[in-house]
């Protein structure tokens, strides 16, 4: 049954009474269809969705939506229907009565029945009065004026869009609003972006005082006013003017502004009009217990429109508070209400702000304070006897949820008292933040989603409870669902419960499914935390599997080594078969040997040693490669170290054919024996060869240096590829001659052959820290552009040099034959079989 | 009882995140395993796909990825893992005073197979 305003009183109250006749539970009437009295419903169906049938007024003719999120819809980021919390399929669903667009005008408390504006007569048993606030209207002369009006509903938000829009014609019109609190910003903001010239006027010196102290208020100041808005501060109203309708406003100074539209936000007042002639106790709100009961045991109420032991709250958290508490009386729990320590986090004008506790200072009080213009961050942090009694945030509120923790907690903050306004991941030793950290180490208590009052441990028994993506969590426990601003809080706690399980919705890829993090965070967070060992980073960075998989092991094996050379213990176990055995494993289990040639030139020692090796182990076939050297197949992976060993002799060493590293430097004859050859391509491509190999890499990379344009080395289609030319060196990168062809980029050009080497040393550096493992060169400039590349390469000559360096000392530590440590006996058991078994053992 | 354990040696010969192979003559290789985690498991050295051997791929929890073509086989079931199907045999093994056993009559059945 649903019943809307227009609908004849006698029908209504027919239908009303046979519900009632079925209906033997006892009747709940809510007074009030806003967010403190659904939520109320809403936290007693949870508890016991049988025991009272539900009838709930409302004074507006629509479902409950969330009034804080009017803003965005003045602004025009949100339509209504994006604000709705309860749609009428939960009234529905619930069996709950909703009568919308008829206030409530009576409470007979003697006869328990209440009576509505069109005449409907409701009898209860328990009746709540969620009746919220009304906006305060200063008693200024011009104040009923058409035109001006407050900012509390969606008729105020409609009645603003009204005007902005008859502005449009001249230009877009003027408004002005009182109040420079959060409201009226909100309003100013909303009203500035839909085209009206607005003037805020604030009575105090300093915009949102109760929020901000005095410097945050001013940087809130000087960024409202860059974009457009106009600011009076200490600026008393005298009166609104107008004939007939409002044409603008004088101040007590004799300054006037015009306005077609006036919008007060000055406050607000607990609404209690209702519930005050219904001889209820009042103060400045309905005094309610810590049940929520009033000085009636059968009427309760909640929200804004209530004092609580003196207070009384004109935000969400302590409402979502008082709704658990008054659920819990009504199903016969009694947690009571302790009253709330409130913080407010807002975006205002799309500015960060966050204020919490007492920071107005004092006997005692030490204040930490970081001012960071350029970024335009504030931050003030109010500590008192060791604990954080208020904190202050501007630009930047990141911290804002972990201060507020600390102050509610009462924590002793003096061991980190010194880091303690560098934020969390700070203070907590982790250097650069690591975000996962910081969020995984809120107590279960702490407020993610300050819109809905919803905790870090509601989310994750949430999300334990089903809801595994953003959308479930929104529609479940509400974390998110309203302004959106702890959407990153709420992602990192889905992939930090989920673990794999949490494929994410943002754009970024992650590097496998053990973790949520993509390559290039895994790789900044390694430096910045000075990670060194694969199971410290799985650790740190919250893998979701004991020792990670196939793919992110090696990744990570790399990174650290890249990371950290000299230092890093390479894990063999973390390496693809062919890089732990140094051969490359062919279909049927035997392994490929190719022995580097340097530059593609051999001679009769090696080649002898080759043949012998063939023969000697009976190798199928040897085979000229791609790259200028001979492979020889079907060795087994017990006789690779001696295979090494009779090719060591001869003076050879690992060609790393298996590696992600520098596989060949593929060279033609050049000037010293070609009769077009510009240069000497054979010397450069050996001295080329002699610097960068045993260099582990992302993926494999390639070398070609041909000595003349014609390009018989096929340099072109190679990682790091030169053309020797008359006047010097052509130096190519990205080309690639696999599945995807493609043609490598022009560098530069460079005159020297010290230069060609500096420049390649410094490419391939380049590459190592900052492509993602198994990216080959080509996709790797495909996605960062070739003019990155030759910024940091070619323009910055401090950069190219100390790429360089790295290389070389990264290459210190990596020219050793991996074949050798091999022979002289160095994981020998990779080689070994551990026993044999013959028939006669197992007869 | 001893009997039908094959003693395979001391556990100290495979190091965790590692394999070693055990060749039976006229029968099929086994690879044996230790996790990271610690624990023994020993297959026929075979994937399932394209007969590579498993003792040389990368070891992660119970699981080994093949070599060759990535495939996914749990040490605990030789079974192929996610899209793949295929299974290979699991040899019972055993730990018993820090020596590795395998069921002889396991390992012989590799040998009629």
């Amino acid at each position: 049954m649903e019943l809307q305003g227009g609908g004849g009183p006698e029908l209504d109250l027919a239908e009303d009474l046979t519900l009632a006749a079925d209906d033997r539970r006892e009747h709940l009437v809510v007074v009030g269809n806003g967010m403190a009295g659904c939520r109320a419903v809403e936290e007693l169906l949870a508890r016991d969705g049988a025991r009272y049938r539900v009838t709930i007024f409302g004074a507006e003719p629509h479902v409950n939506y969330n009034r804080i999120m009017l803003s965005p819809v003045l602004a025009g980021e949100k339509a209504f229907d994006d604000i709705i919390i309860n749609d009428r399929a939960w009234y529905a669903d619930n069996g709950i009565d909703l009568i919308v667009d008829d206030p409530v005008m009576a409470i007979d408390r003697a006869a328990k029945i209440v009576t509505s504006k069109a005449g409907r007569v409701v009898g209860y048993d328990r009746l709540l009065i969620a009746t919220g606030s009304d906006p305060f209207i200063i008693p200024v002369p011009g104040k009923d004026l058409p035109g001006v009006i407050s900012f509390r509903d969606m008729k105020d938000v409609d009645a603003m869009l009204a005007a902005a829009e008859a502005g449009k014609a001249d230009g877009g019109g003027h408004a002005v609003v009182i109040g420079g609190g959060l409201l009226g910003l909100e309003a100013a903001h909303g009203l500035t972006l839909r085209g009206m010239k607005v003037t805020v006027i604030h009575l105090m010196p300093t915009l949102m005082e109760r929020q901000l102290d005095e410097a945050a208020g001013w940087l809130l100041k000087t960024a409202l006013e860059g974009r457009g808005q106009t600011i009076l501060t200490g600026a008393d109203t005298a009166e609104i003017y107008g004939e007939g309708k409002v044409e603008g406003v004088r101040l007590k100074d004799g300054r006037d502004i015009p306005a077609s539209l006036v919008v007060m936000a000055v406050g607000i007042r607990p609404s209690v009009a209702l519930a005050r002639e219904a001889g209820l106790d009042v103060g400045r709100g309905i005094k309610v217990d810590d049940h929520m009961v009033t000085s009636d045991p059968h009427v309760l109420a909640v929200g804004e429109c209530v004092e609580h032991d003196g207070n009384v709250y004109g935000l969400v958290a302590p409402l979502w508070d008082m709704c658990r508490s008054l659920a819990d009386g009504l199903t016969d729990r009694h947690s009571g209400y302790r009253g709330s320590v409130t913080s407010t986090k807002l975006k205002v004008a799309g500015l960060d702000v966050f204020s919490a506790g007492d920071f107005s200072g004092g006997d005692g009080c030490e204040d930490i304070v970081l001012r960071d213009a350029a970024r335009g961050v504030y931050k003030r942090v109010v500590v008192k006897e060791g604990r954080i009694i208020g904190a202050v945030l501007y630009g930047d509120t990141g911290d804002g949820g972990w201060y507020f923790d600390l102050l509610k907690r009462e924590e002793d903050v003096s061991d980190i008292r010194d880091f303690l306004i560098f934020g969390q991941s700070y203070a907590s030793g982790g250097g650069q933040a690591d975000p996962k950290a910081a969020v995984a180490a809120l107590s279960d208590d702490a407020e993610i989603c300050g819109c809905n009052g919803v905790s870090k441990g509601q989310v994750v028994a949430s999300i334990q409870g089903g809801a595994c993506t953003l959308d479930a969590l929104r529609a479940g426990c509400k974390a998110s669902a309203s302004c959106g601003s702890c959407t990153g809080l709420v992602e990192t706690l889905l992939a930090i419960t989920l673990g794999d399980e949490y494929s994410g919705e943002r754009a970024t890829r992650t590097m496998c499914k053990c973790t949520s993090f993509g390559h290039d965070d895994v790789r900044r967070e390694i430096v910045a935390q000075g990670m060194k060992s694969i199971p410290e980073v799985m650790h740190r960075l919250h893998w979701s599997t004991p020792d990670g998989c196939a793919s992110c092991r090696p990744a990570l094996n790399y990174y650290l080594l890249c990371s950290w050379p000299g230092e890093y213990q390479d894990d063999q176990r973390s390496r693809f078969v062919n890089e732990r055995l140094h051969a490359n494993i062919q279909k049927d289990g035997t392994y490929s040997v190719v022995p580097r040639m340097w530059g593609g030139l051999t001679n009769p020692r090696e080649l002898r040693a080759i043949a012998d090796v063939v023969e000697k182990y009976d190798a199928p076939m040897v085979k000229v490669t791609g790259g200028q050297r001979l492979d020889i197949f079907g060795i087994k992976k017990e006789d690779l170290p001696a295979v090494w060993a009779d090719l060591n002799a001869a003076g050879m060493v690992s060609g790393h054919a298996y590696g992600k590293s520098l596989r060949t430097v593929k060279t033609c004859v050049g000037s010293e024996w070609c009769r077009f050859g510009t240069q000497d391509s054979t010397g450069l491509g050996v001295k080329a060869e002699r610097m960068s190999w045993g260099s582990w890499m992302p993926h494999k990379f390639k070398i070609a240096v041909s000595g003349c344009p014609r390009n018989c080395a096929e340099a072109t289609i190679k990682d790091f590829g030169i053309v020797c030319v008359d006047s010097g060196y052509e130096l190519h990168v990205g080309g690639n001659g696999g599945i995807h062809v493609r043609v490598t980029d022009l560098l530069c050009k460079v005159a020297t052959e010290r230069e060609a080497l500096d420049y390649c040393g410094a490419f391939i550096q380049l590459y190592r820290e900052e492509a993602r493992y198994l990216e080959r060169t080509a996709p790797w400039i495909d996605r960062v552009g070739v003019d990155y590349v030759k910024q940091r390469v070619v323009e910055d000559q401090v950069g190219r040099e100390a790429l360089l360096r790295r290389f070389l000392y990264s290459q210190s530590f990596s020219q050793d034959d991996p074949w050798a440590e091999r022979v002289a006996g160095a994981h020998a058991e990779l080689h070994q079989h551990i026993a044999e078994v013959r028939p006669m053992e197992i007869a | 009882m001893i009997g039908n354990w094959l003693d395979i040696g001391p556990v100290d010969q495979i190091t965790p995140g590692n394999a070693r192979t055990l060749p039976v003559m006229g029968g099929e290789e086994i690879a044996i395993f230790r996790t990271l985690g610690g624990e023994f498991h020993a297959l026929v050295n075979k994937c399932p796909h394209k007969h590579g051997p498993l003792s040389q791929g990368i070891v992660h929890g119970g699981v080994v990825t093949c070599p060759l073509h990535n495939w996914n086989i749990s040490l605990k079931t030789g079974e192929a893992l996610g899209e793949d199907k295929g299974c290979v045999p699991v040899i019972p093994l055993k730990v018993d005073a820090g020596r590795i056993f395998l069921l002889r009559s396991a390992v012989m059945g590799q040998m009629a197979a």
